[in-house]
């Protein structure tokens, strides 16, 4: 593992007597890479942001920047940049005065500036916009012009907060593509903050999923939706289905009064568990080859695919997504593979539900 | 809808027609005559060619300027230190609070506080130092203008602070600046229509100021708007009068223009 740029220890945040926004938060942040920190707002996300950007101090715990402690180390003298999520442009500026606002703070040379303003400019797709008002943009290019400020100062570290949030739909699109590739291109690392888990899927490297003042579960975005550790993050991260079962004894569970085979292992024979199928690994099939029974109750179409809600004969809600028409009030067969079956226990901490997947995991 | 919308203005333009428009022409129409009834243009010929004029005008300018500028400098951090506070309104209250209560009032409370056996001299006696004329001079004139005053200018400022986004105060110090660089930078700036209608609330009404000057300024300081009084209630000369009246109307016009509110980059 490369040396992490930014590291928390033990990071506490409360305000007043309350219960602590952030409780006892530790991780890394390696550089060159884009993070997500992902969760419902009151997460605790945002803190996090502002502590690295050097707008709030941790109550207790340590912050480090590259090995140093920047506990005490307030906004202005640290290498790293943000993005707000009401992009906070300066109204009394154009956009060139906008961007060039931190440079000329640090004294660089006018030549330089008009450089390197450009070039920022050009980074993000508004090349010639320099003497336009702020007020003259759309909400997209203000965007733009949010991380060209940013950029333009070469932090070691960017932060985004909900950035894409006021976006429409198409555009917010767009600019996750943009987003990842300027990462990509600068090659510095990128703190995201989001509650939008596809936003956090389409973009990361790595994600946090956060909950209650918590890091429920980090991983590679693959990893937390195949994988996902407990029933927050697998409700949180896309549809599932979640039911309660009891696993057997390895490779095998039971859930909807069957036992299925599995490829989970590592655990207590007979413990009782939550097992998770998402909506697309289920596939619509006759009765008879199906593996579960169950009755189609309502039909949405999505666009994609149809969003089938089926009720089996234990009552539990099975949501489907397929691209073939299923018929309301007809009974179904629903078919799936051991591999999309993935078992989850209570209470299951990161540390001991990483260490069980690597005990069978190669 | 056209219709109730052109009935409700009614009372609107009644009132602009007989109390703004009517006395402004009246004013106009009486510094035009002697006082024989006479049409003449004496009374600004002797206005623009008297120096005792002239320097009334200059008084009252310079007053009304120090009054604003020593206003502004008290109230600019006093707004700012108020947005910070949780209880913003109650705050807010408290400082409006003075304006309700009536202008000769409080000035004969100023003459009892400033008087040889007021309250301030009997404070200062604790220290040793002997009562002094504190009453009728410029400094008692400025403070009690001033306090006057201050709401008209810390309303505004207080507004055009509060409507600041904290966002931009943290995206200047995220971008390097420093806390003074942001002050001058981002704050004042995006806060610069606050002062400017802070400005126009206290510069204009102080350019007129006549009961002050003589409860508290004793005449010492004489401004158009002593003069204004003179020359209506005692010399009963209207028409000199009206003329030093379509002076002062003319310079707050002025004032307006130069203070007026500009878009500021295209705020929208």
């Amino acid at each position: 593992m490369k040396k992490p740029i930014i590291s928390f220890r033990n990071v506490v945040k409360s305000y007043d007597d309350d219960v602590p926004v952030l409780k006892k938060v530790s991780f890394d942040i390696e550089e060159g890479k884009f993070y997500t920190l992902l969760g419902p707002s009151g997460c605790g996300k945002t803190t996090i942001l502002r502590m690295i950007a050097g707008f709030s101090e941790p109550t207790a715990g340590d912050i480090y920047f590259e090995g140093k402690r920047i506990n005490n180390v307030p906004a202005n003298k640290r290498q790293v940049n943000t993005v707000f999520q009401d992009y906070a442009l300066f109204p009394h500026m154009n956009v060139f005065e906008n961007i060039a606002f931190g440079l000329k703070i640090k004294k660089t040379p006018k030549e330089e500036i008009a450089v390197k303003v450009k070039e920022a400019l050009r980074l993000v797709q508004l090349a010639g916009y320099e003497k336009r008002g702020i007020s003259e943009m759309s909400g997209g290019q203000r965007q733009r012009v949010a991380i060209a400020r940013a950029i333009v100062n070469e932090p070691k570290i960017l932060l985004l907060d909900e950035p894409l949030s006021a976006l429409d739909h198409k555009l917010r699109l767009n600019m996750q593509y943009e987003l990842r590739e300027l990462q990509q291109r600068l090659g510095i690392t990128f703190i995201f903050v989001t509650h939008d888990q596809e936003e956090a899927l389409a973009m990361s490297d790595e994600i946090f999923v956060l909950n209650n003042g918590n890091i429920v579960q980090s991983g590679t975005p693959v990893d937390i939706y195949d994988e996902p550790i407990n029933h927050y993050v697998a409700d949180f991260i896309g549809e599932s289905n979640i039911v309660d079962g009891i696993m057997i004894k390895d490779n095998l569970v039971k859930f909807a009064g069957k036992e299925f085979k599995c490829v989970d292992e590592g655990m207590r024979p007979n413990e009782p568990v939550e097992v998770v199928i998402r909506p697309e690994d289920l596939d619509l099939t006759s009765i008879e080859a199906g593996k579960l029974k169950v009755k189609v109750e309502t039909q949405l179409f999505r666009g994609v695919h149809y969003e089938i809600v089926c009720h089996d004969e234990m009552e539990n809600e099975w949501i489907v997504h397929s691209t073939k028409k299923a018929q309301v009030g007809r009974e179904i067969g629903l078919d799936f593979d051991p591999e999309d079956i993935h078992v989850m226990r209570f209470n299951e901490s990161e540390a001991e539900f990483d260490a069980r997947l690597e005990s069978y995991d190669d | 809808m056209k219709k109730y919308n052109t009935l409700l203005a009614v009372p609107y333009f009644m009132w602009l027609i007989f109390f703004v428009l009517a006395p402004v022409l009246l004013v106009v129409g009486y510094s035009f005559f002697d006082q024989n009834g006479h049409f003449t243009l004496a009374n600004y010929a002797e206005y623009f060619s008297s120096g005792k004029y002239l320097l009334m005008t200059f008084n009252s300018v310079w007053y009304a300027l120090l009054i604003t500028v020593i206003t502004l400098v008290i109230s600019y951090p006093t707004a700012y230190f108020l947005t910070k506070l949780k209880h913003k309104d109650l705050w807010l209250l408290l400082i409006i609070l003075p304006t309700w209560i009536n202008l000769l009032l409080k000035a004969y409370a100023f003459i009892g506080i400033f008087g040889v056996h007021g309250g301030l001299n009997s404070f200062l006696g604790f220290f040793g130092i002997l009562p002094k004329q504190l009453l009728f001079t410029d400094f008692s004139f400025l403070v009690v203008a001033v306090y006057i005053q201050l709401p008209f200018m810390i309303i505004p400022l207080l507004n055009a602070l509060d409507e600041l986004p904290a966002s931009f105060i943290a995206a200047s110090k995220d971008l390097g600046a420093s806390a003074t660089q942001t002050f001058f930078k981002v704050v004042f700036p995006l806060s610069l229509n606050g002062v400017k209608s802070g400005v126009q609330a206290v510069f204009i009404p102080s350019l007129s100021l006549f009961m002050l000057t003589r409860l508290i300024g004793g005449n010492r300081v004489i401004t158009l708007g002593t003069a204004i009084e003179e020359h209506f209630m005692v010399t009963q000369n209207w028409g000199k009068g009206a003329t030093i009246g379509v002076v002062l109307i003319l310079a707050m016009i002025v004032v307006m223009i130069f203070t007026g509110e500009k878009k500021v980059g295209g705020k929208k």
